[in-house]
């Protein structure tokens, strides 16, 4: 048994750390937050530079070639700095979409551009408030041309490439569109994160081409945002570790009643709380990192536990840190509320959590097996001898029929 | 990253099989009481017959007739096992607790005299430990070992202590002088349990149960040649004990789980109300986090490391799961939910629930551990750390 990362995965982890330590220090992300734009050009093109835009891109495409588990670490510890670079834009949701979705002659034309990060690459979904649903998607396909609105669409104002949802002949389909093309309208939309730009997007005959490798649009749009939400929960863990670092920090140095205010069971017992969130939240991204890696059909329900408890730890996390900083916590100085709007923007962008702890209990009931994985046995080998659930499945298969979706 | 087992385990946990699909299958139990004496006897055969075949004791080293292996094989015995219906392991105090603690602090004698009955199932002990006054403040208990010529005489009770009725010998822990601060007055004894002076009654639980039993002492006799460790270090003593608890790995998975409650929601007709799926998504995102923390903590095993405090978190988020869980199934039932005889036992599981958020270290106590050893917050403060024991306030003054 090693459910974890080898050494030298950790020591690509340390590597990133170091980097962003220098180059990105949370008076990066103030400055940023200060001025209103959403990313910092020089950063960018640093990270590319290093190989970290293409790490699962395959070489022919100027990838590094390597796994998602190399990914995973990238992505823990550019959570860890807050670092403002549309990276989960870029790199999980648009470049994974080419890699997966596209024709052999789309990866050609846009994979070594998204790993020499000269185009930025972003996800539009978005319609209207609300969780996005098929059926209800306005933005229309026809003959090569999109027509339709897209709002808040996360680094928005800076990215080049969209992967935009419309309905086409065949229902939900994804396209691409240049988004400094014509047919296509920006307008930049303040965001409660201020490190990612948003912008809304109004498309009128705007050429699209879609993605060709795709067969079902909405079952991979699925796929896609299952993906990119193991990877984005490890920025979230890393955000949320930072977050409990920091408060441990300020608690221990400052004193009150003449003792150090971490001294107090209350606030020890709380960031405890924050500390079980995130442990148990980092459990479940290896999961789902190890069914990324692994390619296991596990991946629908790992996903959803990893974004999900990522989500509560890192927005426990920096809630609990303005709160255990007490006054200077909610002055715009400190740099809790970075933390603060970072983890709300994370818990948003890939969908809310209700809606997918929706998503989750859909997968289960469809699973019909519905079997806790593992449930504390060594290896999958152990799983599939477990005592057989037949009964319980067969109750739970009939009584459910009537309500799956 | 590889959830499989090592080559090593592999081959350790095909050997494993072998003999359980060799001799298992004799031992299938029907349901008894947990101290029928038929019941006891197979306990003892089937301990015997590990321990003759070599899978008794896996973690005590050869000499004392163990295999000298470590922590990760320990767990995949344990999970071989648990796929067979076998005698319960009535020896787990004994073997998993008190006999390294005999190894590390006994007398040549006392070893040569204890582990190969300990071993071999010959007798079962109990640890007497907590008491009425002392649980979380183990180190503040009351009961008294008086020096009296080539006897120590013991006054007192403790309470909570599994398997005393069925024990024949038990390690207790007492204070040999009251004029030291708590920590350092205290002795262990190796005592037996049918010695005179002892009494044991069951204690009855909320649920109906009785698993632990109080023990009282009146004028119980002990020899000096009974004393485990020296006089005031029984602290110490009590620390390997305890250590040895943390580290079995127990499995804090709920007897209902997801599946279970899908189904009660089901049958209730109710698994279509978003409230209720949004709860059982929450349910499933902890079970599954402590699922894989689980792996996490079987990793470092592999390795041969020792699991550290954080492997507190299991049973943290565990016990609280449990009981969160069969409230939601019980509520689920409606008024249907106050029958006993209801759905996947969720009352019976809710009831027992309590219990394991305070047994073997309550909620409470596990958050100040995580929060000292694992987040490097400063300890509590304690009162009484420096004071005499007699000098230390037990409850409220009546009179100054």
């Amino acid at each position: 048994m090693n459910f974890g990362f080898s050494d030298g995965q950790k020591e690509l982890q340390q590597t990133v750390r170091e980097f962003l330590h220098d180059r990105a220090p949370l008076q990066a992300c103030r400055r940023l937050l200060e001025a209103g734009e959403g990313w910092d050009p020089g950063l960018w093109q640093e990270t590319a530079a290093l190989g970290w835009l293409g790490t699962v891109v395959p070489e022919q495409y100027g990838g590094a070639g390597l796994g998602y588990l190399e990914l995973a670490v990238i992505a823990e510890e550019i959570g860890r700095a807050l670092a403002p670079m549309p990276f989960a834009s870029s790199v999980y949701l648009a470049t994974e979409a080419i890699l997966r979705g596209g024709s052999p002659d789309q990866r050609q034309r846009f994979l070594p551009r998204l790993v020499s990060g000269e185009i930025i690459g972003t996800l539009a979904l978005a319609e209207r408030p609300g969780h996005p649903d098929p059926s209800d998607t306005g933005t229309v396909l026809e003959r090569g041309r999109l027509t339709g609105t897209k709002i808040a669409v996360v680094d928005g104002a800076v990215a080049a490439l969209g992967i935009v949802s419309a309905r086409g002949e065949h229902g939900t389909t994804l396209v691409l569109v240049d988004l400094d093309g014509p047919g296509v309208r920006r307008q930049a939309q303040a965001s409660i994160d201020p490190t990612h730009s948003s912008a809304s997007f109004v498309f009128e005959d705007a050429p699209a081409e879609p993605l060709a490798g795709v067969n079902e649009g909405w079952s991979f749009l699925e796929g896609l945002l299952d993906r990119a939400a193991v990877l984005l929960a490890f920025e979230q863990v890393g955000g949320a570790s930072r977050a409990l670092e920091l408060t441990k920090e300020f608690t221990l140095s400052r004193y009150a009643f003449g003792r150090p205010v971490a001294s107090f069971q209350a606030l020890k017992h709380r960031m405890v709380d924050v500390y079980v969130a995130l442990e148990l939240a980092r459990s479940n991204c290896l999961w789902g990192a190890w069914a990324l890696s692994e390619e296991t059909t596990e991946i629908d329900v790992a996903a959803c536990s990893a974004r999900i408890s990522a989500s509560r730890a890192f927005d426990l996390a920096a809630a609990e840190m303005l709160q255990m900083h007490g006054g200077v916590g909610f002055t715009w100085e400190h740099d809790g509320h970075l933390f603060y709007r970072r983890a709300k923007h994370d818990a948003l962008v890939l969908g809310a959590t209700h809606a997918w702890a929706e998503k989750l209990v859909q997968r289960l009931i469809r699973r019909a097996a519905v079997q806790l994985p593992g449930d504390g046995d060594t290896s999958p080998d152990q799983r599939s001898d477990r005592p057989s659930r037949s009964s319980q499945v067969a109750r739970l298969t009939h009584g459910l029929a009537a309500t799956a979706r | 990253m590889d959830l499989n087992d090592t080559a090593e385990e592999k081959a350790f946990r095909a050997s494993a099989r072998a003999f359980l699909e060799a001799h298992a299958p004799a031992f299938g139990t029907r349901p008894v009481a947990l101290d029928d004496p038929e019941m006891v006897r197979q306990a003892q055969n089937w301990q015997a017959r590990k321990k003759d075949n070599g899978w008794a004791c896996l973690t005590w080293p050869a000499e004392y007739g163990g295999r000298g292996l470590g922590p990760i094989e320990d767990v995949i015995w344990s999970q071989e096992e648990a796929r067979w219906d076998t005698p319960p392991n009535l020896f787990i105090v004994g073997i998993g607790m008190l006999g390294p603690a005999i190894m590390a602090h006994g007398t040549l004698e006392q070893k040569a005299r204890y582990l190969p009955r300990i071993a071999r199932g010959d007798e079962i002990w109990c640890q007497l430990f907590s008491e009425p006054a002392a649980g979380s403040d183990l180190a503040g208990l009351r009961t008294t070992a008086v020096r009296d010529g080539d006897d120590w005489v013991l006054n007192g009770q403790k309470m909570w202590t599994t398997f005393a009725r069925l024990s024949a010998w038990g390690v207790i822990v007492a204070r040999t002088d009251r004029t030291v601060p708590k920590h350092a007055g205290l002795t262990c004894f190796i005592v037996n349990m049918r010695s005179p002076g002892i009494e044991v009654r069951p204690i009855r639980q909320i649920d109906g149960r009785s698993d632990f039993n109080e023990v009282f002492f009146t004028d119980c006799r002990v020899s000096e040649s009974h004393r485990l460790g020296d006089v005031g270090n029984g602290w110490a003593v009590a620390r390997t004990i305890l250590m040895h608890e943390r580290a079995a790995i127990g499995s804090v998975g709920a007897r209902l789980d997801v599946p279970a409650l899908l189904a009660v929601a089901a049958a209730c007709g109710v698994a279509d109300e978003g409230e209720v799926r949004q709860r059982i998504a929450d349910f499933y995102v902890r079970a599954s986090g402590l699922t894989y923390t689980n792996y996490r903590t079987l990793t470092a095993l592999s390795r041969g490391e020792m699991p550290g405090p954080e492997a507190s978190i299991g049973k943290l988020v565990g016990a609280s799961l449990v009981q969160e869980m069969s409230a939601f199934g019980i509520d689920l039932q409606g008024l249907a939910g106050t029958l006993m005889s209801g759905l996947h036992e969720c009352q019976a599981t809710y009831l027992g629930a309590p219990g394991g958020r305070i047994a073997g270290g309550t909620d409470e106590i596990l958050r100040n551990i995580l929060a000292e050893r694992v987040l490097g917050l400063p300890a509590e403060p304690r009162l009484d750390k420096n004071v005499p024991f007699h000098d230390v306030p037990t409850g409220p003054r009546t009179r100054q």
